[in-house]
């Protein structure tokens, strides 16, 4: 499952990041094992903000489609 | 005197320039959002005799970021000769500045920790173990609440008694043989050679190319291992070594008022129109309270004009002189001032305070989607929210944006946001042809009617940015990564007192920097005769064809271009034409001006296409100049006044012969 897939307040873990933004994502807390949840979707439903290590992060849809996550919700 | 030479580094939203604003008192403007501090700033304060020299750099995640503008801070930190690193963490969420603290401790010896918004900790339930955290960093901690101004006096002292310490080894696992390989290989006294050997791990071409230009030869060393998540996740581990015990949370009250508002803010409902509504109310509270102070500035300076005059007579200067100093300079000085600055005084603060709460990268958040189907980047939103108050300020602020396609295309169309500028001039005509004088709920309307204004520029903006991405800067969008930071009450007095002070008086000292030689030239074009006919009558009528081309006249056409220097005496230097006379013309009272307007020939039609000339002609000479400055090409400056101005003259030439 990819995480622009997780719905609004779902957890999910992270298993692995891909794609060009990879550094900034690893910069972001986007890591490997880490529990993320998808808090805010904005009125377009794109992007969508990410509670990530305490800290809000917003992100496109095409670029949370490069991490790879494991929904905790299931 | 003894100097010491200080590096501020953190992450964004940590109340880094608060911190420098309140020791060097430079008054660096600070927001709530990302990417405030742009480039170094540089501040000084002397305290018991020792002169502390603060570098303010701008916030970053990490460092070992690719972005143009966190690299400035990384190079800071590697590169440059200076005593002591301050690392500004939020105490509401520890872990991201220890995390950059950690990597600052790999590349100076002397590091200092300031946990800065201890009090918003406090109030969160957040407690905080200091001296266990100085253990495990093996560098001092200081607690600081700078919005407060409490703890600085500590901070000094700490980093006039702070001493050197070692490197900070970091183990990274997977790397570590590979590390030590590369670090036999390099020598040199001045930098950590573990982290040269990391930047070779890494294959960072940035990092090789700059220690190769200071002297340090090696090679490349590739490996087949992720390099940077090991990095990633090792200096996460530690992080997570060292907060251990150290943070105590209570509850998580706050936090869920939080995601409440946050909700409300970005609600497929409700999300636009809250934005639209808080825009409008700006407008609204401009109209309302600029009108009076306004009147007032007027006839306090007006009244000077004539012993001003008096006294350069009994000075015997020659009576041209003293015209061209009373009517050409003074008056356009005390007109500028009178118009602005009221309503900046009101618009700046709102909009500062607007900021600083937080408000702004949610609505960059919920504009993001329509940006990225245009190929631009939700940032922008941002670039044009400060182009409402000044486009010379959106210009610059375009440098959040990463992508340098992307930052140009903000850049162009900046303009398309009315500033602070044009808000008198508008909401004089618009009070005149489309509310009419003296309605019960005349503001209201009118502050609508700039909301519709708005709007259609916003949706310009989207229409240039998208044929822009699909000819001349082509591409596809660059990432959008944006932090939602919490929301901060700011001090009221506080905000005030920044907004005037960096924004309301810089705006207004360029402001009446331009007017001083538009005076001077209008004053000779007034007032310089030709066979008894002044050189302005002649540009009229030369103008006339094209004006009435475009639904308006030779007057208008011509104050629109001698406007370029500064938005606000357009309206003046039109009634200046109409009436004849060789100097500005009073405009409070707007009874008089719909009489000269309308005998001019003036209707709704008139007024709809001065409005849109008005709005979309070309950037202010301030603007235009920060364009150039800001992109360093000819003809991207050039863009930026051709592609409003036609689009300026398409819709005036639309709207005259439909």
């Amino acid at each position: 499952m990819r995480l622009d897939q997780v719905k609004l307040n779902h957890f999910a873990v992270i298993k692995q990041v891909s794609g060009k933004m990879k550094r900034r994502l690893y910069d972001l807390g986007f890591l490997p094992g880490e529990m993320v949840q998808c808090v805010l979707v904005s009125p377009f439903l794109d992007p969508k903000a990410y509670m990530v290590r305490n800290s809000l992060i917003a992100l496109r849809n095409c670029d949370a489609r490069d991490i790879e996550v494991q929904d905790e919700e299931d | 005197m003894k100097k010491i030479k200080v590096a501020l580094i953190g992450t964004p939203n940590v109340g880094k320039s608060t911190i420098y604003n309140q020791l060097t008192h430079h008054h660096e403007h600070t927001g709530n959002w990302s990417g405030k501090t742009v480039g170094v700033s540089y501040g000084e304060c002397v305290f018991q005799d020792i002169c502390y020299c603060f570098y303010d750099l701008p916030g970053t995640y990490s460092l070992n970021s690719k972005s143009k503008e966190e690299m400035v801070a990384t190079d800071f930190i590697v590169f440059e000769d200076f005593d002591v690193a301050v690392v500004v963490c939020d105490a509401t969420n520890l872990e991201k500045g220890i995390k950059l603290v950690l990597q600052t401790k790999e590349i100076c010896k002397n590091v200092l920790v300031c946990v800065n918004l201890i009090d918003e900790a406090v109030k969160k339930g957040i407690s905080i173990d200091k001296e266990l955290l100085e253990k495990r960093l093996d560098s001092s901690v200081i607690f600081t609440s700078a919005k407060n101004k409490k703890g600085l006096t500590d901070l000094l002292l700490a980093i006039k008694n702070s001493i050197d310490h070692d490197y900070l080894v970091i183990d990274y696992g997977l790397l570590n043989p590979y590390l030590d390989k590369i670090i036999k290989k390099i020598k040199t006294k001045r930098f950590n050679s573990r982290f040269i050997a990391l930047k070779i791990l890494e294959n960072n071409s940035y990092y090789m190319k700059k220690f190769n230009e200071v002297g340090i030869m090696f090679k490349e060393y590739p490996i087949y291992i992720d390099v940077h998540l090991e990095v990633a996740l090792k200096i996460a581990k530690k992080t997570k070594e060292v907060l251990d015990g150290v943070v105590v949370k209570e509850c998580f009250k706050s936090d869920f008022l939080e995601r409440k508002i946050d909700r409300f803010l970005t609600s497929k409902i409700w999300g636009i129109p809250i934005m639209l509504a808080l825009l409008f109310l700006c407008f609204y509270l401009t109209i309302i309270g600029a009108n009076y102070p306004s009147s007032f500035l007027f006839s306090f300076f007006a009244s000077f004009e004539s012993p001003i005059t008096n006294f350069l007579v009994s000075l015997s200067f020659p009576s041209f002189l003293v015209s061209l100093i009373v009517d050409g300079i003074y008056k356009t000085l005390y007109w500028v001032v009178s118009v602005m600055l009221p309503p900046m005084l009101i618009f700046f603060p709102m909009f500062t305070f607007l900021e600083n709460l937080g408000v702004l990268p949610r609505i960059a958040f919920n504009m993001d989607r329509a940006f990225s189907k245009c190929k631009a980047c939700g940032k922008q939103a941002l670039t044009m929210c400060m182009g409402i108050g000044c486009n010379a300020v959106g210009v610059t602020g375009a440098r959040i944006i990463d992508s340098k396609r992307e930052r140009i295309i903000a850049t162009l169309t900046n303009v398309f946001m009315p500033c602070n500028g044009k808000f008198p001039s508008l909401i004089a005509i618009i009070t005149i042809f489309f509310v009419g004088l003296n309605q019960e709920y005349g503001s209201l309307f009118c502050a609508g009617i700039i909301t519709i204004f708005l709007f259609l520029g916003i949706l310009l903006t989207f229409l240039v940015s998208f044929i822009l991405s699909k000819t001349i800067l082509k591409g596809e969008p660059s990432h959008f990564t944006l932090e939602l930071p919490p929301y901060r009450m700011p001090k009221i007095l506080d905000t005030i007192i920044y907004s005037v002070k960096n924004r309301a008086l810089f705006v207004l000292g360029r402001a009446v920097s331009v007017a001083i030689p538009a005076g001077i030239i209008l004053w000779v074009i007034a007032n310089t005769q030709i066979q008894g006919i002044s050189i302005l009558a002649y540009l009229v009528q030369f103008l006339d064809p094209v004006g009435f081309a475009l639904g308006l006249d030779g007057v208008i056409l011509l104050a629109l271009l001698l406007g370029f220097p500064a938005n606000e005496i357009v309206v003046p230097i039109m009634l200046m034409g109409y009436l004849s006379t060789n100097t500005l013309i009073e405009m409070d009272n707007l009874e008089a001006l719909r009489n000269i307007l309308v005998s001019n020939g003036w209707t709704i039609k008139t007024a709809l296409c001065f409005i849109t000339l008005f709005l979309y002609r070309f950037p202010c000479s301030t603007t235009l100049l920060t364009i150039y400055k800001e992109t360093k090409s000819k003809f991207y400056t050039v863009l930026s006044v051709l592609i409003p101005l036609s689009i300026g003259v398409i819709l005036c030439l639309v709207i005259n012969f439909v």
